[in-house]
This record gives structure tokens, sequence and C-alpha cells, in this order.
């Protein structure tokens, strides 16, 4: 179990490093850099001007050699002003020592945010919070509604019940969150009025029935009815096994098998999905939060992208990318653990 | 200057009017199909159940939609009346006599006309992305899955690359303004578009092989038609002009093809795995056919099944990924007629109408919910047998 994981950890790091390979070359590529320069400066400046920002600035150094210092194995040098010889920061709003220093992502310094003027680390750790509250209400709604559709939809396979919840969360999972956020604002933030259409007060306010609810109603809904099929599928399996049949024909109550017999059994499978639903929930959380304002992960992804905001936009690409492969190792692991056939040697 | 309404009754007349070649093509199509469904394989038997029907219906009334949106939508999908601007479903437009059975939005088009025509984009965009994800995804998948070994372990390193990455970041990176600039689309274009004429290549050769007359010609028109398509696309150059692409399209299709290609390329590697343990497999691979014989002509075949409802469920997937490009404003012209461009600009005035943003949300949901409904009932058939 232990190389197991391991070796997971070991891809895993191999695929973080060649993912953000991949997204510096993107951000760094030259229409990005220029539109950056061009926001620093002005509307108006020449191109000589913008290429001595970009030189000035070390936009324009070795492609490798600046990836090395993003992830803090190369040492950043200080900006030196030609005319007076002293270092001058390359933002105002991050303090940057005088001295060549290691800088990186492995020193725990997520670089500079352009849009925000301020360090990447301040504004994104609180946005990740914000993001991480508004996660947890959705798993909560969300994982317990899944689980008990798909165990009533997957206990008597054919059933009335069975066809009326079967195409209830096929429409669910036909229904992205762009689509259902705006059902549900018409109907109870513009014609009932009870809830807030926006969340942006969640922020400043504190989180309240009022501007929360619609907001995680609109992420629970996409992933409910994927989850609740996956319980489905994985319950109807278990039903035809011949260990429930010997629990029937031993007298015991119909509620009792599912209960004691076939839950525990039926329930490996979804729990891998729900751990795989991450990646899932993270294009629900940019999409929710863009809707409904709610100035979380998502949001700031969606500033820093817009803006191209290059460390922004890599911390962000950097968090998201670990979130998920961290989800894939738990549902591997978990399954592995769940599920003593699978055990690993 | 006061607006005349036609009633509710009215208008839903006017809407079902509206679209009478697609009530007649349906009726022609759909009477067809149940009178000859013994003899028409799968596809006749999803008209034994009920979720079948409504699937084929809810998808064809799309097609055929698309198929005739010139003569359904009775106005411009682009043109401004400026009377109109934020007109309640029902108002008649003063120049034509004719009404804005849906209303207008704030830059006083009509959302019917608007919603008929999106259906074009995505009915076009989406499936056409789904057969090259297809493509790519099914080359790719049968060696990894039936070589295994230094092959699948690259391969599988790739798509999880792939995978990991997060959709709508992937798109915020691949679908800009400025990428458009670099080679970076084209180049991708031109690897993915490759993959369809490889495919077929291989497919005629390793079956045709000892009937060269025969081969010559498979081969010679699979580059013919391949390559000048693949011309028209990738280069822009199509000698007939006939087949263009925007750039901003190819953009879209490009990125949409990069996101679905590896969940193709899983399942395909996991139906290989599977079926490489079959009998006749091993009855081939004794016969001494070639291992590119076996993997097209012996796997692929029998793994049809699960690939037709992924490909259903995948069209749906694609049509709600060209949406979120959409809502986010990404790489479609922002006039553009599309369902996901329109419900990001109704949902910005939700507070005020909510008339704009319910057509394009509800056709989306139900062309989505026909194509997973398609999906259900062929599980359900393939199940059967």
């Amino acid at each position: 179990m232990l190389t197991f994981i391991t070796r997971r950890l070991g891809t895993m790091v191999l695929t973080m490093l060649c993912l953000t390979l991949v997204v510096f070359f993107m951000v760094n590529l030259e229409p990005n850099l220029r539109k950056l320069s061009i926001s620093q400066l002005d509307m108006r400046s020449s191109d000589e001007h913008i290429e001595s920002w970009l030189v000035r600035n070390g936009y324009r150094d070795n492609f490798f050699l600046r990836y090395g210092r993003w992830l803090g194995v190369v040492q950043k040098q200080p900006n030196v002003n030609p005319q007076t010889g002293q270092p001058v920061p390359r933002f105002s709003h991050c303090n940057e020592p005088a001295e060549p220093y290691y800088g990186g992502i492995l020193q725990g310094d997520f670089g500079c945010s352009t849009k925000f003027k301020t360090t990447v680390a301040a504004k994104l750790f609180p946005a990740l919070g914000a993001t991480g509250i508004l996660m947890f209400w959705v798993m909560v709604t969300m994982v317990p509604v899944a689980l008990l559709v798909g165990i009533f939809a997957g206990m008597r396979e054919g059933s009335r019940t069975d066809r009326t919840l079967s195409v209830a969360s096929i429409a669910t999972t036909a229904t992205p969150e762009y689509v259902s956020g705006i059902f549900f604002t018409v109907i109870f933030a513009t014609w009932l009025g009870w809830l807030n259409g926006s969340a942006a007060t969640a922020t400043s306010q504190g989180i309240s029935f009022h501007n929360f609810t619609l907001p995680v109603m609109t992420m629970a809904i996409y992933g409910t009815g994927y989850i609740a099929r996956m319980t489905r599928a994985s319950m109807v399996e278990v039903m035809t096994q011949q260990f429930i049949r010997t629990a029937r024909l031993k007298g015991l109550s119909f509620p009792g098998v599912v209960v004691k017999h076939a839950l525990r059994n039926a329930l490996i499978a979804p729990f891998t999905v729900i751990m795989l639903q991450f990646p899932w929930l993270l294009t629900g959380v940019v999409i929710v939060e863009v809707m409904f304002r709610y100035q979380g992960f998502g949001y700031t992804l969606v500033e820093a992208a817009g803006n191209n905001d290059i460390d922004l936009l890599l911390g962000c690409s950097l968090v998201s990318v670990f979130v998920v492969l961290l989800t894939q190792l738990i549902s591997d692991v978990g399954y592995a653990y769940l599920n003593p056939r699978i055990r690993v040697q | 200057m006061q607006l005349e309404f036609i009633s509710a009754g009215q208008i839903i007349l006017g809407v079902l009017f509206r679209f009478w070649p697609v009530w007649l093509a349906l009726a022609v199509v759909l009477g067809a199909s149940i009178a000859y469904r013994r003899r028409l394989g799968l596809y006749g038997q999803l008209f034994d159940s009920y979720v079948g029907v409504a699937g084929v219906l809810i998808c064809l009334f799309w097609v055929f939609t698309a198929l005739f949106s010139a003569t359904v939508a009775p106005f411009n999908p682009l043109g401004q009346i400026a009377v109109m601007k934020d007109a309640l479903p029902g108002a008649i437009e003063p120049e034509s006599g004719q009404a804005f059975l849906f209303g207008g939005d704030k830059l006083a088009r009509d959302v019917f006309s608007r919603m008929v025509y999106g259906s074009r984009i995505v009915l076009v965009i989406a499936p056409a992305a789904t057969v090259f994800a297809l493509m790519v995804g099914i080359t790719l998948g049968l060696p990894a899955g039936y070589f295994g070994g230094l092959i699948d372990n690259v391969l599988s390193f790739l798509a999880n690359l792939v995978l990991a990455f997060p959709v709508i970041l992937l798109f915020y990176l691949l679908v800009t303004p400025g990428i458009m600039d670099t080679p970076i689309p084209y180049a991708m274009a031109g690897l993915f578009f490759l993959f369809p004429i490889i495919f077929f290549c291989t497919l005629f050769y390793t079956r045709y092989k000892h009937r060269p007359r025969l081969l010559a010609l498979q081969l010679g028109l699979t580059v013919l038609i391949g390559g000048w398509v693949y011309v028209g696309l990738v280069f822009d150059a199509d000698p007939l002009g006939i087949i263009s692409i925007r750039p901003n399209e190819l953009n879209i299709f490009v990125a949409v093809v990069f996101a679905s290609a590896p969940g193709v390329f899983r399942i395909v590697r996991g139906l290989v795995m599977d079926i490489n343990t079959r009998d006749y497999i091993a009855a081939a691979q004794t016969r001494g056919e070639s291992p590119w014989y076996v993997m097209l002509w012996e796997v692929l075949p029998n793994a049809r099944g699960p690939l037709i409802v992924d490909a259903c469920l995948r069209i749906g997937y694609t049509a709600i990924l060209l949406g979120t490009l959409g809502y986010f404003g990404l790489g479609l012209a922002p006039e553009s007629p599309d369902w996901g461009t329109a419900i990001k600009d109704a949902s910005r005035l939700l507070r005020s109408y909510i008339h704009p943003a319910l057509p394009p949300t509800i056709a989306l949901m139900s062309f989505v919910l026909g194509l997973n409904l398609l999906a259900d009932a062929l599980r359900e058939q393939s199940l059967k047998d």
C-alpha cells in the first residue's frame, strides 16, 4: 500500500510539473505579454516602450530560467534602475528584497498579482477559503440527496419509482449550472422574491440563507443526478447478487436486506464517483461564482484569466490541478481500502 | 410609440405554426421509422420504450430546426429593430406586421429567431467535434489497450494530464483572441484533423491489402476527400472555396476536441482491454492477422455498443461545453446567436427582464436532455442483447 501511494505521489508531482510548464508557456505567449505590458503602461505606448518594459521586468529572459524562478530553483534578480543604480521593485504593491533571492512556489512565494495590486497569496487564500465554504454546503446537500435517490431507484429495478427517479436524474445531468442558475433565479428571486439573486453580500456581510441558497442549489443539482445514477447502477448490480437472494430467502424483511446487506456494498462505487466529481465541481464553481458574484476561487480565476494576471493565474492553476490530483489519489486509495477484493499488494 | 401585442394563446399558436416544416419532417421520419422499425436494427428498437421515443423525438426536432432555420425564423437573428428593444413576448413589429413571438432582447433582436438560428451553431459544432474526438480517441486508445506496455503508459499519462486540467482553465488558456495570432490552434488542428485520414487509411489497408485495385480506389478517395477537407479547415485554402471555417470557430473546435478526446481514449482503452481476453481475438491472432487488423476489424466492431452510447452523451456534453464557452464570452463572436452567448447576455439583465433568458436555456436543456434520454434507451437496448 505504501509503495502504491509513493508511486502515485511521484506521478502526481510529475503531472504537476508538466501541467504548470504548459500553463506557464500559455500565459507567456507573445499576445498575452503584450496585453499585460499595455495594461501596466498605457494604451498609447510605442512598441519600443513596451519592449523595454518587458526586458526590464525580465519577461524576455530564457523561458526555462523564468520557469525555474517561478518554481524557486533559480534565483530572482532585483531590477536595477540604470540611472540611479538603485534596485526598484517590479510592482510597487509587492515588497521585493533588494538582493538576489530564491522566491518561488517551493518557498511559498506565489508572486505578485497585477490585477488586484497585492501579492497572490493575499488574494488567493481568502478566495479559496470562501470557495471551501461553498463547496462544503454543496457537498452537505448534494451527497445525501444523491445517495438517497440512487438507493431508492436502484432498490427495485424497473419499478415506477425507479423510472421516475431515473428520468429526474437524467434531467438534472442535462441541466448545466448556467441553465439551472437562471431557472432558480427567475423562480425564487424574480417571481417569488424569497431569495437573493446575488451572493455578493455573502463576502461582506456573511453567509445567510437568503444569499447562499441559490448558489448552493445551482451547484448541487448538476452533480446530484450524476452521483444518483452511479449509485443506482451500483445498487441494481448488488441487488441481483446471490447473497441478497439468500438473505431474502432466509426471511429477512426487504428494508432489512437493503440496509444491512446491500448498502455497504453498493456505496463503494459512488465513493469513487463523488471523489472524481471534484474536477467537475471546479468548473461549476467558476460558473456559479461568476453568475452569483461570489468572491471565491472561481471568480478570482476568471479575473486573472481575463486580465492576463500571470502570477495569479499560475497560482490558480496550481491549486486546481493539485485539488484534482489529490482527489484522484484519495479516490484510488479509498477504493482499494473499501473494497477488500482490490487491496493492492 | 405604443406597441401592439398578441395574446398568450396566439403566441403559442404562432410558435407552433412557425415550426411547420419541422412538424412535417418529423411526421414523415417518425411515420417511416415506426412502420419499418422491425427492419431498422438498433434504431428501430428505440421505439419500443417511451424514453427512446422521447429521445429520438427531441433530437430530431432540433436537427430539423437547425436544417430549416431559415424558414422557421421570421426575422434575421442579427437584425436590430430599434422599437423592439426589450419588447415583451408577443409584441408586433410595426413594419412587417409580424410578432416577436418571444419578445426582443436588449439589442432589439428577435429572441425566437435567435434561438432557432442558435441551434444551427450548436448542432454543427457539437456533433462534428464529437466525431473528431472519437477519431482521435479511438486511433490512440486501440493501440494503448491492445499493446499495453510503454505505448499505454505514455499515452495514458498524456491523457491524464489533459483530464487533470479543469475544463474552464483549459478554455481560458486555449480560447483567447490572442492565441489566434500564434500558430498553436493551427498546429493542433493540423494534428487532430490528421487522425480521421490515418484512421480510414489503416481501416481500408488492413482489410483489403490483397485486393490492390479496390484498395487503391478506397485510399485514393480517402486521401482526396480527407485532404480536401483538411486543406479547407486547417489552412483555410480550399481550392473550390466550399469548405471554410473562421479562425475563432476553428479555435473553439480544436479546444473542444482537445478537451474531450482523452475521455474517449480512456473508454476505448478500457473496452479494448476487456475484449482482448475473448476467444475470437485469440482466433484472429492465431490466423496470423496483423495487430491493426485485429484492432480495427475484430475489436472495434465489438466495442460499438458502449461507444455509440458514449457518443450520444458526449454530444450533449459538448453542447454544454459550447454553452460554457458562450457564457464566458470565449471564442464565439459577441453577436453570435448561439445559446450560450444568449444566456450570458440575458443573465445580466435577469432582474428587469426574464423573457430573453428562458428560450435559449430551455432549448439547450431540452437538446441535452434528448441526447441523454437517447443514450439511456440505447444502453437499455444494448444490455438486452
